[in-house]
């Protein structure tokens, strides 16, 4: 089993790293459709090609490989007696040098590369218990050009849902022409500073187009693709009808006392893959 | 205007190029990042020598991923990377160097615009994330050097054929299309704005 799940998360990896997610393939020339600007429209025509160039040569769609992050979803009747952590850096470790992906990874003071994109605490692990008798694994390369671009304000619990609005459209308009858009944003609402942070990432991690549960809060997010495409940012940021794909909202309950917000942004190499691993061997790839 | 190019680059052609040109570029640029940029700048100033030649240079903001295949270095991927990070060190590089052309993503601030206009060089935006299509267009690695400061950062000389689209954002003019962009989004955010 180990050397099962080291082999497919290596191929897992691959698959995040060379195969754009079909729906935001879709987005992508639907948004080409739109644009009647020149600049636009062959800002997203290379995107396209780029994407079936990645397809076809097999290379990573982007030389920013990221940071890998690793959601996991453990099933309480999964049976196992490996330690998650050592299979997942064994993997990147071997797909980095197997695809290759570029080593990004440095130490934060002396910025020495550790070559094969690990290192203290990363790949960071997000580990969720869940009822069944599988692991869910979801690969989330991100690349540091949109994460450079992550805000978090803690909002007064008086402020209103227009204050909040309006942060993210001043922080759209800041930001979204420097991470590489179009692409989408996730936003968090509620929990503390971290947990925020974290609602915002995953928020970045459902199909495009797939509106939250909750009806208000779908409502809230088609609200927000309309204002923040109306900001004309475009696509690279050279104006254009364009400025995201997708917006998603993710909340949890808070202090009585305050009221976190966090913002990620995602670029149009919008990269995900996932796989379940059922106790009796069987997989199932998203 | 559609314009196919071979470096070197002379100032008279790079005053003629104004924003919103889509240039084509053949010949040698030399990718540099963060850490070549501070080095490049000391090493300047204090006389050491540099192993590339940045003088009346195009210059890449970009860490590509290369692949070693027999003894030789080989591009994977090569999109550019947020040129802005790179902000506090381009005024004295296009000083120091006379840099003709920097290719990035994301534009630059005032400080370069002027240094630009200043010495007569120009920025282009080159698509971001389109790292295999920019693969297809480096036809060799010359050489490489500085590679102590990890593969990201290391200076990559680079032959590139019809390179583009590269898109004048920063003419020698100290016209900014990412400032007329930027004016344009906060007069829709004004009105957007409750």
């Amino acid at each position: 089993m180990r050397e099962k799940i080291e082999e497919l998360l290596v191929e897992l990896i691959r698959k995040a790293e060379i195969n754009l997610p079909k729906d935001v393939f879709y987005a992508l020339k639907k948004a080409y459709e739109k644009e009647n600007s020149k600049l636009a429209k062959a800002q997203l025509k290379l995107m396209i090609e780029n994407v079936k160039l990645a397809e076809e040569l097999k290379i990573p769609i982007c030389q920013d490989t990221g940071i890998i992050n690793f959601f996991i979803k453990l099933g309480k009747e999964f049976k196992n007696s490996f330690n998650i952590k050592e299979i997942i850096f064994k993997a990147v470790r071997k797909a980095t040098e197997e695809i290759p992906l570029r080593p990004s990874i440095v130490h934060p003071f002396t910025r020495i590369n550790s070559n094969d994109n690990t290192g203290r605490f990363i790949p960071y692990i997000y580990l969720e218990q869940v009822e069944g008798d599988f692991m869910e694994v979801t690969v989330f390369p991100k690349g540091a050009g949109s994460e450079n671009l992550s805000i978090l304000k803690m909002f007064n619990p008086n402020d209103s849902l227009e204050d909040i609005k309006n942060f993210i459209l001043e922080a759209s308009a800041e930001r979204i022409g420097k991470a590489c858009p179009p692409g989408r944003i996730g936003i968090g609402i509620g929990g503390t500073a971290d947990l925020a942070q974290l609602l915002s990432k995953k928020a970045l991690l459902r199909p495009i187009g797939k509106r939250h549960e909750d009806f208000e809060i779908a409502k809230l997010e088609n609200e927000l693709i309309n204002l923040i495409n109306k900001l004309e940012v475009g696509p690279m940021g050279l104006g254009g009808k364009t400025s995201i794909l997708d917006v998603g909202i993710e909340y949890a309950s808070c202090h009585t006392a305050s009221l976190p917000i966090g913002i990620s942004f995602q670029c149009w190499v919008d990269r995900r893959a996932s796989l379940k691993i059922y106790s009796n061997g069987k997989v199932e790839e998203e | 205007m559609k314009i196919q190019t071979e470096t070197p680059l002379s100032i008279d052609f790079i005053k003629k190029l104004s924003i919103k040109d889509e240039v084509y570029l053949t010949g040698e640029i030399i990718t540099i990042r963060d850490m070549a940029s501070a080095r490049a700048v000391e090493y300047k100033l204090k006389s050491k020598s540099i192993p590339a030649k940045l003088n009346e240079a195009v210059i890449y903001h970009c860490g590509p991923i290369v692949k070693k295949v027999n003894e030789e270095w080989k591009v994977v991927a090569a999109g550019p990377t947020t040129s802005t990070r790179m902000e506090n060190l381009t005024p004295q590089l296009i000083k120091l160097f006379k840099i003709r052309m920097i290719i990035g993503k994301g534009g630059m601030g005032l400080a370069t615009t002027e240094a630009l206009k200043k010495h007569g060089g120009v920025y282009c935006a080159f698509t971001g994330g389109a790292g295999v299509a920019a693969a297809k267009m480096i036809k060799k690695i010359v050489k490489v050097e500085w590679l102590d400061l990890g593969i990201p950062e290391a200076l990559w000389i680079f032959k590139v054929e019809d390179f583009g689209p590269l898109i004048v954002a920063i003419d020698s003019k100290g016209n900014n299309l990412y400032e007329e962009v930027k004016m344009k989004v906060n007069k829709k955010l004004k009105e957007l704005k409750k």
